[in-house]
């Protein structure tokens, strides 16, 4: 079973309950947790794994042979992310937007143009305390993500419980992490931000067709504003975590709340459970 | 006209209650919001769009059925895998047209799409340029370039001396976006692991583009030892931390009023965003460039 843990907006905690989730059910079950934000991958700083094999994420990025080159410029035409620029005597590829997807070989009539590797990220993996770990790391400055988490998703081992802590947002990098969940969490705070960002997560499920439970976190301020949002769209809240200045500041030190407060591991468990119970009946009503 | 981008790397740092404050704070601006996958701006500032616009850019392959003689080619060479069973899952199209240029029988279109909104408002503080991308859409980056191309037209026309923009999270291609030629940015951390370890990939991120950038530390009581540690990294780096913003519950009840905090309490919060803005003009004003 594969479930993700996303927000819309980010800072909502959603790394911590991913960890204190993989943590809480270590015992119970085989985990995985695949940290898909490549961008600013933290849940090592929660799980802070050993790792024990490390592959580079690279694209294939056009070469052009100017010797071969007539400077027709079709490679540019074709090229959907403008990533080349074919002037009167040279051949300009802007390599930070190519996307590698080897049309302009393709097109080119004199075979002037080959590919090489560009390394974009690095994929990491490891073990801590019994929870398999993959991360993905996108190299700073550039700008494409989606090949990184691709790799981290490839890399996950087969059966158990995979956990994928996802990007904030709702764009490429997200669709990317969530594909072929079977259950995504919504970590969201009670204020108009959290509200605001967590219909467009909502909606974003529902384009997936992925079925989805919201974490209310640091509830105790805000308004009641997520709860009636829940309640009307018919989206289960599976647990709420108060504003508490002593998980505040747990969080700050990269401790999970399994094992900072260890009682939550009973809440996580009981979660965990809740989404079996959801994923299975909608396993046995679409046979039906 | 100077442009000052607000980033965080990490997301809900206080990033936007901070340039909601700006916006309340600055004389002479114009707001740009480029979080334009999970936008919060227009929450505080409560704009009346004054003009919409479709954003068109993504396109996906569309395979027709009557014409496709089901070779596979196209499913053999989409780097995307985005073909499966002669149909392209819209999703995971990048819209490149490998298939399209190889189909032997012509039977791939490539169909253009809208991926989203962008707007032009006024707020009681000025205009805003805003955007929405549309739901699992890319080009981001694209929509934001948009965004801050209208918001540098409405400043050189209204001759306003400040562009002050509500970045992404993150690193990737919509930071990219909103950072490349801006004059000064100032990140937004949180004495967290996480958020101190996000600060170092955006601080990276400003070198890359070579744009200069100041620091502000929200929440600075929350880990006082990590506060430190944070204010000892950046002077290593040479960069300047500028802000401390204690924790106070202020900020989410102000956003829960849906007005900027510095237009909601005048406590230590408020003092500390008006100093830092003190300075950020200031810099502004001098030139931060070089
Ligand atoms: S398509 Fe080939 S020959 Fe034409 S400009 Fe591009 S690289 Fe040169
Ligand atoms: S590989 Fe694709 S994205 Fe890269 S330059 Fe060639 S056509 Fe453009």
């Amino acid at each position: 079973m594969v479930i993700s843990v996303a927000s819309g907006k980010g800072g909502t905690g959603k790394t911590l309950v991913a960890t204190s989730l993989a943590l809480s059910l270590k015992d119970r079950e085989k985990v995985q947790l695949l940290d898909c934000d490549v961008e600013e991958p933290n849940a090592h700083l929660f799980l802070k794994p050993t790792f024990t094999h490390s592959k580079t994420v690279s694209i294939p990025i056009p070469k052009v042979d100017e010797e071969r080159c007539a400077y027709c410029g079709k490679c540019a035409e074709a090229c959907h992310f403008n990533a080349i620029a074919v002037m009167k005597e040279k051949v300009l590829i802007f390599r930070e937007l190519c996307h590698g997807c080897g049309v302009c070989s393709y097109v080119c009539p004199e075979s002037a143009i080959s590919e090489d590797g560009r390394e974009i990220g690095v994929v990491e993996l490891g073990y801590s305390d019994g929870v398999r770990f993959v991360q993905g790391t996108l190299i700073v400055g550039e700008p494409i993500a989606p090949p990184v988490i691709r790799e981290v998703k490839e890399s996950a081992g087969r059966g158990g419980i995979v956990i994928i802590d996802v990007p904030p947002g709702t764009s490429c990098p997200v669709v990317e992490a969530v594909k072929g969940s079977d259950f995504c969490i919504l970590v969201t705070e009670p204020t108009p931000f959290g509200l605001n960002d967590l219909a467009l997560a909502v909606e974003t499920m529902r384009e997936l067709d992925i079925p989805c439970g919201v974490i209310l976190n640091r509830a105790g301020v805000g308004n009641g504003k997520v709860e009636e949002y829940c309640k009307k769209e018919g989206i289960p809240i599976l647990l709420t975590i108060p504003l508490d200045t002593e998980i505040a500041r747990l969080y700050s030190r990269g401790i999970t709340l399994a094992e900072g407060m260890p009682e939550w591991k009973e809440h996580f468990l009981a979660l965990f459970n809740r989404i079996r119970e959801i994923t299975n009946e909608r396993i046995s009503s679409a046979k039906r | 006209m100077k442009e000052l981008v607000v980033l965080s790397g990490k997301g809900g740092t206080g990033k936007t209650s901070i340039v909601g404050s700006f916006a309340a704070l600055a004389k002479g601006k114009v707001l740009a919001d480029c979080d334009v996958d999970a936008a919060d701006l227009h929450l505080l500032l409560s704009p009346s769009v004054k003009q919409e616009s479709e954003f068109w850019s993504g396109r996906v392959a569309v395979i027709d059925e009557e014409k496709c003689t089901q070779c596979g080619l196209c499913q053999e060479l989409c780097r995307f895998k985005a073909i499966t069973d002669f149909k392209v899952d819209p999703i995971s199209c990048e819209g490149c047209g490998y298939c399209y240029h190889a189909c032997p029988v012509e039977a791939i279109t490539m169909k253009e799409s809208m991926s989203g909104h962008w707007f032009i408002s006024d707020t009681r503080y000025g205009p805003l340029v805003h955007a929405r991308l549309g739901i699992a859409q890319e080009n981001s980056g694209k929509l934001v370039a948009v965004v801050r191309q209208q918001a540098k037209q409405i400043a050189e026309e209204k001759s306003l001396d400040y562009i002050i923009s509500d970045g992404p999270p993150g690193i990737g291609c919509p930071v990219v976006s909103s950072l490349s030629g801006a004059d000064l940015a100032l990140l937004v951390t949180e004495p967290t692991l996480s958020g101190m370890h996000d600060l170092e990939r955006v601080l990276g991120v400003c070198r890359h583009f070579g744009v200069p950038a100041l620091v502000c530390i929200n929440k600075y009581d929350l880990n006082e030892e990590n506060t430190r540690q944070i204010e000892s990294n950046c002077l290593s780096q040479g960069v300047k931390v500028e802000g401390r913003i204690p924790f106070d519950n202020v900020v989410t009840r102000s956003i829960v009023q849906g007005v900027p905090v510095v237009d909601y309490s005048d406590g230590r919060v408020t003092r500390e965003i008006k100093r830092m803005w003190d300075i950020l003009s200031m810099m502004l004003r001098n030139g931060s460039k070089g």
